[in-house]
C-alpha cells in the first residue's frame, strides 16, 4: 500500500531531518507513529500524503512510484487517504455537516446523493443533533469526532490520523482508539502519530515505528 | 459488539441493542435507502470560500466605484455621440447666405436676389429670410438686450434648407457673386468638420478612460484575489488533503469573486442608470433657462435610450465576468506556485 525505499528530507540546505526511512505498509494493517515532539511525525504524515517531496529515495504510494505523478493523479491517490489533523482543520465558515461531506462535494457529488450518508455517519459518531453547528462553537471531543467522520466519509484505504487523542482526556483518547481499531477490521490500513507511550500500551498487537535521530526504527 | 464499544464513548448516541455496526455497514457501502429528513435549517452548500468578509466587501465597494466611473465615462460618451449625429445631421442638411451692408446699396433689395437665386437653384427646399429684428436678435448673447442696434452694419442672413436631391452649391455661389456682390454663401462645411472632430475626439477620450478604469479594477481584482488566496490558504491546503482538484479550487474562488463583481457591478451600474435617469428628468425640468439650452445644444435632450441603458447593463455585466475570469486566471498560477 505505502513503500519507502532510504527516504530523506531536507529543507533547503539544511541539514536531513529524516534519514533513510524504509518501511511498508501493508493492507488492513494497524501502526502507530511515535518519537518524541518535533521527532518529525508530521512530516513523514506529510511524505505519505504526498503534500512533501522527498529529497532522495523512492515512494511508491498504492502501487505507484510517487516521483512519476502528476498533480492530478497525487489527487486521485488523496481520495483514497483519509486525514484527521491535530488541530482538525475544520473550515469553520461550513457547518458540520458540510465539514464532513466535503471530501464527496469536491468529488463533484451531488448534495442529494450523499445527504443520507453523512447524516447516518454523524450520528453514528454522537454529532447528529450538532450536524448544524459551526464548529468554533463544538467542543474539542466534537470537532475531533467531526474530523474523523470527515476521514471516514470517502471510506478510506489508509487514515492517517496525527496526534488524534493530543487535545483530549484520557477517557476520550481510549474511546477514539477504539473507533480506529474497529475500521481497522472493516479493512482500512490506519497510521497514528502520537507520541503517547500508554495510550500504544493499551494496543499490544499494533507495528510501533519509532522516529528517534531522524531515522526509523520499527517494532513489529 | 464493536459498536457498542463506541456507544460506551459517545452517551446515547445510539441504541445498545443494535448488533450490526453501523460504521461497518458504511463503510462497506450500505447505507439506508430511505431518504433522511432534513431539516429547513440545515445549510448544505454554502460557497467554500466566505462570502462575507471585510476583505470582500471592500472589493465590492471598488469595483461598484470603478463600474459607475466606466458607466459614466459610457454614458457620456453615448451622449455626445448621440449630440453630434444630431448636429451633423441638422447642420449639414441646411446652408446660409450672408449679405453684407455696402453703403450705397439697398440691402433688403440685395436680400430679395439672393433669396430667389436660392429658391431657384435645384434641390433647395426651404428658404428663411431672417428679418433685420432677427438678425440683431442674434448679436443679444453678445452684445446685451435693451440696446438700439439699429445704427450698426449689421449683416442679414438668409437660411437655405434642402430639399429631397442634392443641391449644386457650385452654381449657386457663381450666382451671387455675379449678381449680389456682397453676398456669401455658408454651407457650414468647416463648422462641420470642427465638430465632427470634437465630437470624435470626446468619444476618443471616454474610451480611453474607460480602459483606463477597467485596467484599474483588474489591478485591484488581482490584489484582492492574492490576498483572498493568502488569507483563505487553510482552506485551499484542506481542500487540497481531502482530494480537491486545482480547477475545482479554482472555480469556487471563481464564483465567489464573479458574485463579488456582480454586486459591485449592479450597485455601480444602478447608480449610474439612476444618476442619467435623474438627469433627464432634471434637464427636462429646468429646460426653459439659457444655460439649460446650451447644454442641451451639447448633450442633447441627456436621454441616454434604451441603447445607452443596455450599454450601461453590458458594462456592468462584463465587469463581473471580468473579474471573475481575472481571479481564475490568478488562483490558478498561484495554485501551481504551490505544486
Amino acid at each position: 500500500m505505502v513503500r519507502f525505499e532510504n527516504v530523506g528530507l531536507r529543507y533547503g540546505m539544511g541539514a536531513e531531518i529524516l534519514r533513510d526511512i524504509s518501511f511498508e505498509i501493508e493492507p488492513q494493517s494497524f501502526q502507530f507513529l511515535t518519537g518524541p515532539s518535533g521527532a518529525g511525525k508530521t512530516t513523514l504524515l506529510r511524505l505519505i500524503l504526498l503534500a512533501l517531496k522527498p529529497t532522495r529515495g523512492f515512494i511508491t504510494l498504492f502501487g505507484q512510484d510517487a516521483s512519476t505523478l502528476d498533480k492530478d493523479q497525487i489527487t486521485h491517490l488523496r481520495r483514497r487517504i483519509g486525514v484527521v489533523f491535530q488541530d482538525f482543520r475544520l473550515l469553520d465558515h461550513l457547518t458540520t455537516y458540510e465539514n464532513v461531506a466535503l471530501p464527496l462535494r469536491v468529488q463533484g457529488r451531488e448534495e442529494a446523493s450523499y445527504r443520507a450518508e453523512v447524516m447516518e455517519l454523524l450520528g453514528w459518531v454522537g454529532l447528529g443533533e450538532r450536524m448544524h453547528v459551526l464548529p468554533p462553537v463544538l467542543s474539542g471531543g466534537e470537532k475531533q469526532r467531526a474530523a474523523i467522520a470527515r476521514a471516514l466519509i470517502v471510506r478510506p484505504e489508509l487514515l492517517l490520523a496525527d496526534e488524534p487523542t493530543g487535545n483530549v482526556d484520557p477517557s476520550l483518547a481510549r474511546r477514539l482508539l477504539r473507533l480506529f481499531a474497529e475500521l481497522n477490521k472493516s479493512g482500512t490500513s490506519v497510521v497514528i502519530a502520537t507520541h503517547d507511550l500508554a495510550l500504544m500500551d493499551q494496543f499490544d498487537g499494533a507495528r510501533r515505528l519509532v522516529l528517534g535521530d531522524r531515522r526509523l526504527h520499527i517494532y513489529d | 459488539m464493536v459498536h457498542a464499544a463506541w456507544c460506551w464513548a459517545i452517551d446515547g448516541c445510539i441504541s445498545m441493542t443494535e448488533t450490526v455496526s453501523p460504521l461497518l455497514r458504511l463503510l462497506r457501502g450500505g447505507r439506508d435507502s430511505s431518504e433522511q429528513p432534513v431539516s429547513a435549517m440545515l445549510k448544505r452548500n454554502m460557497p467554500l470560500v466566505p462570502a462575507d468578509t471585510i476583505a470582500g466587501r471592500a472589493l465590492v465597494t471598488v469595483i461598484a466605484i470603478m463600474t459607475f466611473l466606466a458607466a459614466l465615462s459610457a454614458g457620456a460618451g453615448i451622449l455626445v455621440d448621440q449630440a453630434s449625429r444630431g448636429w451633423t445631421q441638422s447642420v449639414a442638411r441646411e446652408m446660409t447666405i450672408q449679405v453684407k451692408p455696402i453703403t450705397g446699396r439697398d440691402i433688403e433689395a440685395d436680400v430679395r436676389k439672393a433669396a430667389e437665386l436660392a429658391r431657384a437653384t435645384p434641390g433647395v427646399g426651404e428658404v428663411r429670410i431672417f428679418s433685420k429684428a432677427e438678425s440683431e436678435h442674434l448679436l443679444e448673447p453678445w452684445l446685451g438686450t435693451g440696446l438700439d442696434l439699429g445704427s450698426l452694419p449689421i449683416p442679414r442672413l438668409i437660411e437655405i434648407n434642402f430639399g429631397a436631391g442634392a443641391v449644386d452649391t457650385t452654381s449657386l455661389r457663381k450666382a451671387l457673386s455675379e449678381s449680389v456682390a456682397n453676398a456669401t454663401l455658408d454651407d457650414h462645411r468647416l463648422w462641420l468638420t470642427r465638430l465632427s472632430q470634437m465630437a470624435r475626439a470626446t468619444v476618443g477620450l471616454v474610451v480611453l478612460i474607460l480602459v483606463l478604469v477597467l485596467v484599474a479594477m483588474g489591478l485591484a481584482v488581482t490584489f484582492a484575489t492574492r490576498g483572498a488566496m493568502a488569507g483563505n490558504r487553510e482552506i485551499v491546503d484542506v481542500l487540497h488533503f481531502v482530494g480537491a482538484q486545482d480547477s475545482f479550487i479554482a472555480r469556487e474562488f471563481q464564483r465567489h469573486f464573479l458574485w463579488l463583481g456582480l454586486k459591485g457591478g449592479l450597485i455601480g451600474g444602478g447608480c449610474a442608470i439612476a444618476a442619467f435617469s435623474l438627469s433627464g428628468l432634471l434637464s427636462r425640468w429646468f429646460s426653459t433657462n439659457a444655460s439649460a439650452d446650451q447644454m442641451q445644444a451639447l448633450f442633447g435632450t441627456f436621454a441616454l435610450g434604451v441603447w445607452g441603458y443596455l450599454a450601461i447593463v453590458i458594462i456592468a455585466l462584463g465587469i463581473a465576468i471580468l473579474t471573475a475570469m481575472i481571479s481564475r486566471t490568478i488562483v490558478f498560477r498561484h495554485l501551481r506556485s504551490l505544486a
